[in-house]
């Protein structure tokens, strides 16, 4: 297990979801749960993270500001799309202003279906991307 | 002689300094996260922090930054080591002061709006704590005739004898200045705080680890300060030192939510009825003791 895989920061970003997997999520990030464990730190700066979660379905007003707090990201870096609005659009998808997905506008590695998520596919979730992340160090590595 | 002590202590600095720091800061976590009924991280988990930073992609919201961060490192590493070295206190003081302008001119490099405050609110901090370091230099000389940190390690009586009111404000100063109280000072290290780490926040990989470092020079240096007041009785020194530390971090779970205002007013009332007061009394009861 690499560093990266053991310090990984997370910025979590609402994209129009209805709160409902949000709750989960900072549910997940409290100190009940204590996700500091393991060298998770919850950082709300792009600069600083390496996984980017995001909750709904991406709508007109804020695909700019994803694009944004993607591009400032340094490599590497994963996204979740936590909760199905973010997966799919979900029942939201058809909707005149919504974009259907986080994977319409930035690429996606993990998928975390769920309406809302549980928090044990959250943490299964999370377990995937740092296990993504790795893949992507190496692979950074070997490119250099 | 003395000049192979001085470098033995500047190179031991240099090496061990971050290592020490480093396990603190581990220590620091664990303990903050067993006052809230956490658990917390492992013990090195500082040094994984890092050695992730490392390996990130290199970005800049502008590119001197890398400039500024590095001398920020090496500023502050010289001021460590000047210190062990047993060099001029006042010189350790304006360095490390130098070392912080060069930390608040990297965050104003960044055309960001969350980086200039948090720039700013650095300087706050550099303005309520660099009057107490100031008086801590005048104070040792008052008491020992020499700015030389060697020269007041040699000195018969502790200095806490005579700067009670010096150490109680330094120690008043440390909760600012190892980015503890004050949430809403750019350098505070809760994981989420007002400005999003302010003066870091457009810091991202290599940059960041190094001003992570340069934390961990300053606290061992700060720390070597506390132990200056007790030169010549190390045992109780470092006791002091580690009881200090401990109370650092109660101080800053008992008070999560401390405001730049609140600690500005504060502390200069400190500074101004503990360590003034104390170099006054001094100048009349006696001066230099030597
Ligand atoms: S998946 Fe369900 S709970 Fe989550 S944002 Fe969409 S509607 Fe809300």
């Amino acid at each position: 297990m690499t560093s990266a895989a053991k310090s990984p920061w997370l910025l979590h970003y609402n994209a129009s979801s209805c709160n409902g997997c949000d709750i989960e999520i900072l549910a997940a990030l409290t100190p009940l749960y204590d996700v500091e464990r393991f060298g998770i730190i919850n950082t709300g700066n792009p600069a600083h993270a390496d996984i980017f979660v995001v909750t709904g379905g991406v709508n007109e007003q804020n695909k700019e500001v994803l694009k944004n707090l993607y591009d400032q990201i340094p490599e590497p870096k994963v996204v979740m799309a936590v909760g199905i609005c973010a997966s799919s659009g979900g029942v939201f998808r058809d909707c005149y202003n919504v974009s259907g997905g986080v994977d319409t506008i930035i690429p996606v590695d993990v998928y975390v279906p769920g309406c809302s998520v549980r928090p044990e596919a959250l943490i299964e979730g999370v377990v995937k991307a740092i296990g993504v992340l790795e893949e992507k160090r190496a692979k950074m590595e070997a490119e250099k | 002689m003395n000049v192979i002590m001085a470098i033995l202590g500047a190179v031991i600095f240099l090496i061990a300094a971050p290592l020490l720091g480093g396990l603190l800061s581990g220590i620091d976590r664990i303990i903050t996260a067993r006052m809230q009924s956490r658990r917390g991280p492992p013990l090195l988990q500082p040094f994984y922090d890092i050695a992730k930073l490392w390996h990130k992609e290199k970005v800049f919201a502008n590119p001197v930054e890398m400039i500024f961060t590095t001398a920020y490192l090496v500023l502050t590493a010289v001021s460590g080591a000047m210190f062990f070295g047993g060099l001029n206190l006042l010189l350790v003081v304006f360095c490390l002061a130098l070392a912080h302008t060069f930390l608040i001119l990297a965050a104003y490099a960044a055309n960001a709006p969350y980086s200039h405050i948090g720039a700013e609110r650095e300087l706050i901090a550099i303005m309520v704590a660099e009057p107490i370091l100031i008086l801590l230099g005048v104070g040792f000389f008052m008491v020992t005739g020499t700015f030389l940190v060697s020269e007041i390690m040699g000195a018969g009586v502790p200095a806490i004898c005579y700067l009670p009111g010096v150490f109680l404000a330094l120690f008043a100063v440390l909760t600012l200045k190892l980015r503890k109280s004050p949430f809403d000072i750019s350098t505070s290290h809760h994981a989420h705080q007002e400005l999003v780490k302010g003066v870091t926040s457009s810091f991202a990989g290599k940059t960041l680890a190094k001003v992570e470092l340069a934390h961990w020079y300053e606290t061992i240096l700060l720390l070597g300060m506390i132990f200056l007041f007790f030169a010549g009785h190390p045992v109780i020194g470092i006791i002091v030192v580690i009881v200090g530390y401990f109370l650092e971090i109660l101080i800053d779970n008992i008070f999560p939510r401390v405001t730049w205002q609140m600690t500005v007013k504060s502390l200069w009332l400190v500074t101004l009825i503990l360590g003034v007061v104390n170099i006054i009394l001094l100048g009349i009861f006696g001066g230099i003791l030597a």
